[in-house]
């Protein structure tokens, strides 16, 4: 009990730093006009993505992304939203995880993964200077170029473009100490995002990654519910041939795509991960009081 | 066999038929890509290591080991004789096993043994040993905190290095994990 006393103090300095970011973010989105929702943390059926593991519960399972409702309020016709919360990853566990975190997620109306990427860069810059430069841009094909010496737009391989990223894309990243915007994956790739209208091998979607931290991942949303029904049968199926539960399918937000969801861009940003990396710290062990 | 998510610290694991400890781990997940588990694993038969990074489908070796508590006996040859304390069989170890740790042998000194396979691949002694020194230069009265040392050795023709102020025929303790002097136990 003594070393947890003295543990929960040193955390102080860290604790307060991470309040004044969620502080920064509120006054952030106030200031724009986004309206603050809370949507179910407990859901019937979380979205079915391949690498993505719902932790369950007796009667459903905890979310792990608040994307399904916040869409649902996009297609009522709300505009401007975000919402702060927890999510769930069953099995993610490390430095840079924990399998509850904080995480922020806003969507705009009318907007794409490049409006978005301007208010990220609003954001940022509003809770501290240092975000304040020029960031790099690269897309996939040009850092998978550079960085693994192939293409995996051209030719997609889920296991080596998941091992290069990790082995040879993020560490350069690193190198790097202004933030950099990593664009525009694969289609294969494109989870919840729209294909690029003009050249479908590609999705919008861009990751955000500072001091070789992944932070944040946003896209032009997927609108079209043919296309997402697809894409969550793949997942089905990926994660049979893996061994993993598959998630009862949505129907209520399956529904709301096909009563029709408006152009909009939205993002998903790691709180926790942005206050540490903020705060010079590696892993989330220096601000998460209870691990 | 052991799934990826087993992996951790300190974990013994089978790769091409050698056993291998995990030295480092690191768990490591794009957000929306598959989980990977980083290692740098050494290899316990030659002390050579190397990264290796595992996919959560990836299925790994465990190794047949088993540990045997066993008391040295004598040497032969570049054999080095030991005995089961349950079963009083005899086992010659080489050398080769034993590296610079077959001049940290005593006499009925107890000993842990690592068998892989049914074959030793390693063993480990008492942290320590408790040595004369029979031969160095005179000892040197003088400043204790200095890093100054000279070379001494013990009886089998083992040298290390210690403070100057050591003499022949002290009693010293020898580290057996780094084969270095530890600090003196008694003087000569």
């Amino acid at each position: 009990m003594g070393s947890e006393r003295e543990r929960l103090q040193a955390m102080q300095p860290a604790l307060l730093h991470r309040a004044r970011v969620l502080q920064g973010i509120r006054r952030f989105f106030a200031e724009r006009d986004f309206l603050e929702v809370e949507t179910p943390v407990h859901v019937a059926a979380p979205a079915q993505e391949t690498h993505i593991d719902a932790e369950p519960t007796e009667s459903g399972y905890l979310r792990t992304s608040p994307e399904l409702h916040m869409k649902r309020m996009l297609a009522a016709g709300y505009e401007r939203i975000y919402q702060l919360g927890p999510c769930f990853r069953r099995g993610e566990r490390g430095a840079l995880h924990h399998p509850e975190f904080c995480m922020l997620e806003w969507y705009r109306a009318g907007t794409d993964y490049l409006g978005i990427l301007e208010d990220t860069r609003a954001l940022l810059v509003s809770l501290d200077s240092v975000f304040d430069v020029v960031w790099k841009r690269v897309t996939v094909e040009q850092a998978f170029a550079q960085w693994a010496g192939w293409n995996p737009v051209e030719t997609y391989d889920a296991d080596r473009f998941d091992l290069d990223l990790v082995e040879r894309v993020e560490p350069a990243l690193a190198q790097f100490s202004e933030p950099v915007i990593l664009t525009d994956y694969p289609a294969e790739a494109g989870a919840l995002a729209r294909l690029k209208p003009g050249d479908t091998r590609v999705a919008e979607r861009w990751e955000l990654y500072w001091k070789g931290v992944e932070l944040a991942n946003a896209y032009s949303e997927l609108t079209d519910a043919v296309e997402q029904d697809r894409r969550f049968e793949q997942a089905a199926q990926e994660r049979t041939r893996l061994g993993k539960p598959v998630y009862p399918l949505d129907q209520d937000f399956m529904d709301a795509l096909r009563a029709g969801l408006p152009p909009c861009g939205g993002i998903a940003l790691g709180v926790d991960r942005l206050a540490m990396t903020l705060f010079n710290a590696t892993s989330l062990s220096a601000l998460l009081p209870f691990r | 066999m052991y799934t990826a998510s087993d992996l951790r610290k300190g974990l013994k694991i089978e790769e091409n038929g050698d056993p291998y400890v995990v030295t480092e781990f690191q768990f490591v997940k794009p957000g929306k890509g598959q989980a990977l588990y980083r290692c740098r694993i050494k290899n316990i038969k030659t002390g050579a290591s190397f990264e290796k990074t595992y996919r959560s489908v990836d299925k790994i070796g465990k190794p047949n080991l088993e540990e045997r508590e066993m008391i040295y006996s004598h040497p032969e040859g570049d054999q080095y004789v030991f005995m089961d304390k349950d079963s009083y069989e005899q086992f010659p170890i080489h050398a080769d096993v034993l590296g610079d740790q077959r001049y940290f042998l005593i006499d009925d000194m107890e000993v842990s043994v690592l068998f892989h396979n049914d074959l030793p691949i390693e063993v480990s002694l008492p942290f320590f040993i408790e040595k004369e020194v029979v031969d160095t230069e005179p000892g040197v009265r003088g400043d204790t905190a200095t890093n100054v040392t000279k070379p001494a050795k013990i009886d089998n023709g083992y040298e290390i290095l210690v403070p100057l102020f050591i003499n022949q025929g002290d009693i010293v303790r020898i580290d057996t994990r780094t084969g270095k002097y530890a600090d003196r136990v008694s003087k000569g």
